[in-house]
């Protein structure tokens, strides 16, 4: 597979991806760790502009972009676009397609409504990635709790990974379902019924409203950031009875497999979503996730690049 | 090749030889020469001598559509639709007449604006009868002038693009209403369970990360409305309804007697929300598979966004079902013509809607090519009853009004933007192929459409 030329022009989520891909994504990534480990630059994309085009606020998602784009040799511009340039009177596409013509070859998209990747890739002629769209996908974010996961785990056949939070309104947990059950692994979901009953007959998922059904044996645990400025009506009745109920704890997690993992996507809420303990314990991979951010970053331009 | 007339050309004296004649006015479906003039359908003994011969050999025959439910634009949006163009869209969607909805700018809310309208239409290639808003300004509270407006010949009243809000006042309107013989026509839609969604709830929109409306938003003010016109014995005609419990409402409540009408759109029965996803398929073929990956070149397109939103495949077949059984009054386009630069955009920020008036009876064929409805039941539900809730008649039979359509049910046509007469071109159906070329649209005898017929075009 190596060298092989990669299928696909952009990358809007993992659902286009086929094991054998996700596989050849993930080896690279970690080709890339050693890469960064070792302090080296590589050239893949020497020559290259990458753009970053942010209409969401993100530290850690644009930072990991640019540290991969400059890794690999690409220079990286930040380009002006929020979210309000509708309203202002240019369109997203317009945007795009006035930055494609500067020679920016790749743009790295994060939105706030779910598909703008895929308008905007049929908008301009620029390789589009997906730093998250709305609360439709996240692909980066799947691939680096993948390699994460493998890296804890080895295969993911057959293995149980529970997904505790707000789903519903989650990218994370959409991509991380088309990615985890590709590589053959059961998805638990948890969280209160508004957050996760959507999610009732996806292939390869269950859904339970009780906490400790999901982790009972899981082999690996990801809980999800609460958004605190979910009001009322949205789900749960306060911030208090989620953490109550679904919170994580390191009681709850001795229900999952001895030495199961922690994942969480960033920024925690701790006291929230998980303890302060859990998240800085040893089961917690929340760290390794970060550094694996960029070294996926990597593989996906590296692999994307013409 | 093709030719566009208007109401205010001179009648036409033809006589059609050889079509097959559908009518379910008259129970017809046969061969039948059919002769016109002076506006009407004649016996072929009174045409004048040089009355042009039609060959329908092969084309069909149907009473002229009748639209209960278009958006012209004008006033306010002369980019998107104007009357002339609208009206020329219906004529070569086989339409006699439109109903053009008041949620215009300036609204139609005052029996001047709507007698201005009336007066734009008298040279178009259709009649255009008028929606009146059913509030001032489609604020949900003062009643317009009903009985002004009822006197100028409106179709009903609507604030269409929104139900009326406050069940009081809805209530005192088909109270009002009732003696007027005129429906309040509603755009069944709970406001608050509708707020921020751009497409319906289900498997679809979870998958698509798009906020979901769920089909309560329309039964909630669905079963409100019936309750209140059983209250009242005022006539609420439901307009685009979009789900099958919504249906059965409607079902129960004609069958307990109250005064309740429907209509459905072509696209709530051709189309899914899986078209959201970038499924192409119609709801009576088998479906995509919902796991393949998603079509960059076809999802979230914002061609797709219409309200009431898409609804699911089972909601669709209910709907056919409902055409097909009478518990459907009509089939009405909900044409709702927008500019490019409104729906090529991110879907949610992209305006709901898409034009219909041209492709509604090519989809109404092709349900009927796969066996979904008789063509008896479509052009019922295209054109005779509709044409009844409106006060129309449409009979081809000697005395009638010379409202007709010939088609040619086994042609077919590509969709593309240079063929549409619309100014508009958003449809989710752009590029396809479908059933059913309309060769010759006449309104009250005069040729608003002709495309191939010798002599006429």
């Amino acid at each position: 597979m190596p060298g092989h030329r990669w299928p696909h022009r952009h990358l809007l989520d993992v659902d286009v991806l086929a094991r054998a891909e996700i596989a050849r994504c993930l080896d690279l990534a970690a080709e890339m760790r050693e890469v960064r480990a070792a302090g080296d630059h590589r050239d893949d994309l020497s020559g290259q502009i990458v753009g970053l085009a942010f209409a969401e606020a993100s530290t850690r998602t644009r930072v990991s972009f640019e540290i991969a784009a400059l890794t690999l040799g690409a220079r990286v511009v930040e380009l002006p676009i929020d979210a309000s340039s509708v309203s202002k009177g240019e369109s997203l596409a317009d945007t795009l397609r006035t930055l494609e013509r500067t020679g920016i070859g790749t743009i790295v998209l994060r939105h706030g409504a779910s598909g703008a990747p895929y308008h905007a890739a049929r908008s301009c002629g620029a390789r589009i990635v997906n730093a998250g769209d709305g609360t439709h996908a996240h692909p980066t974010q799947a691939l680096l709790d993948a390699l994460t996961l493998r890296g804890a785990l080895g295969d993911l056949d057959g293995r149980s990974v529970a997904i505790v939070g707000d789903i519903a309104h989650s990218r994370v947990a959409r991509s991380n379902l088309h990615l985890l059950t590709a590589l053959g692994a059961n998805v638990r979901l948890a969280g209160p019924p508004a957050w996760v009953n959507a999610f009732r007959g996806w292939p390869g998922a269950s859904v339970h409203e009780r906490l400790e059904e999901a982790l009972e044996g899981a082999d690996a645990v990801m809980t999800l950031r609460v958004q605190l400025e979910r009001r009322a009506g949205s789900g749960v009745p306060s911030l208090r009875e989620y953490t109550r109920r679904w919170g994580l704890t390191e009681e709850r997690m001795r229900l999952a497999r001895p030495d199961a993992p922690l994942l969480h996507p960033g920024p925690t809420n701790e006291g929230v979503e998980l303890t302060a303990d859990l998240a800085g314990g040893p089961r917690s991979l929340i760290g390794t996730q970060v550094a694996n951010g960029v070294a996926v970053r990597m593989a996906v331009l590296a692999l994307l690049a013409p | 090749m093709t030719r566009f007339g208007s109401l205010a050309d001179a009648p036409a004296s033809l006589l059609i030889h050889g079509a097959r004649v559908v009518d379910p006015a008259t129970g017809t479906d046969a061969a039948a020469d059919l002769a016109i003039h002076d506006g009407e359908f004649v016996s072929p003994s009174a045409l004048p001598a040089d009355a042009v011969r039609v060959d329908a050999n092969g084309l069909v025959a149907i009473p002229a559509l009748c639209d209960l439910h278009a958006h012209l634009r004008e006033p306010g949006a002369e980019a998107s639709e104007t009357i002339e163009s609208g009206a020329r869209a219906a004529a070569h969607g086989g339409y006699a007449t439109v109903c053009a909805m008041p949620n215009t700018n300036p609204p139609l809310d005052e029996p001047a604006r709507v007698a201005w309208v009336a007066a734009r239409a008298v040279d178009a290639a259709c009649r255009v009868r008028v929606v009146a808003a059913a509030t001032r300004g489609r604020a949900g509270e003062a009643f317009t002038d009903l009985r002004e407006l009822a006197a100028l010949g409106i179709a009903g009243v609507s604030d269409d693009g929104t139900a009326v809000a406050s069940a009081p006042v809805a209530r005192s309107l088909l109270a009002y209403l009732a003696p007027l013989g005129l429906p309040l026509i509603e755009h069944a839609e709970e406001a608050g369970l509708a707020e921020g969604t751009v497409m319906r709830g289900g498997a679809v929109a979870t998958r698509l990360g798009l906020a979901a409306w769920p089909a309560s938003a329309e039964l909630i003010v669905v079963e409100r409305d019936i309750a209140l016109a059983a209250e009242t014995g005022g006539w609420v005609h439901l307009t685009h309804l979009s789900t099958s419990a919504a249906l059965g409402a409607v079902r129960r409540a004609k069958e307990a007697g109250v005064r309740v009408t429907c209509d459905v759109t072509p696209h709530h029965l051709a189309l899914t929300d899986a078209w959201v996803a970038g499924d192409r398929s119609f709801a009576w073929e088998e479906p995509g598979d919902p796991g393949s990956p998603l079509d960059p070149s076809r999802a979230y397109d914002g061609a797709c966004r219409v309200n009431p939103p898409l609804g699911t495949r089972d909601d669709a077949l209910a709907l056919l079902a409902g055409v097909a059984d009478g518990t459907v009054d009509a089939i009405a386009t909900d044409h709702a013509p927008h500019p490019a630069e409104r729906k090529l955009v991110e879907f949610a920020a992209a305006a709901p809607g898409m034009i219909g008036l041209e492709t509604a009876l090519s989809l109404g064929l092709a349900a009927v090519a796969a066996g979904c409805l008789s063509l008896l039941a479509l052009v019922a539900a295209m054109a005779t009853n509709p044409a009844r809730l409106i006060g129309e008649r449409r009979a081809i039979e000697p005395g009638a009004t010379a409202d007709l359509v010939l088609v040619d049910p086994s042609a077919a046509w590509r969709v593309e933007r240079e063929v549409l007469a619309s100014a508009s071109a958003n449809t989710p159906l752009l590029g396809r192929e479908l059933p059913g070329v309309v060769r010759l649209t006449l309104a009250s005898g005069r040729v608003t459409y002709a495309n191939g017929i010798d002599g006429l075009d």
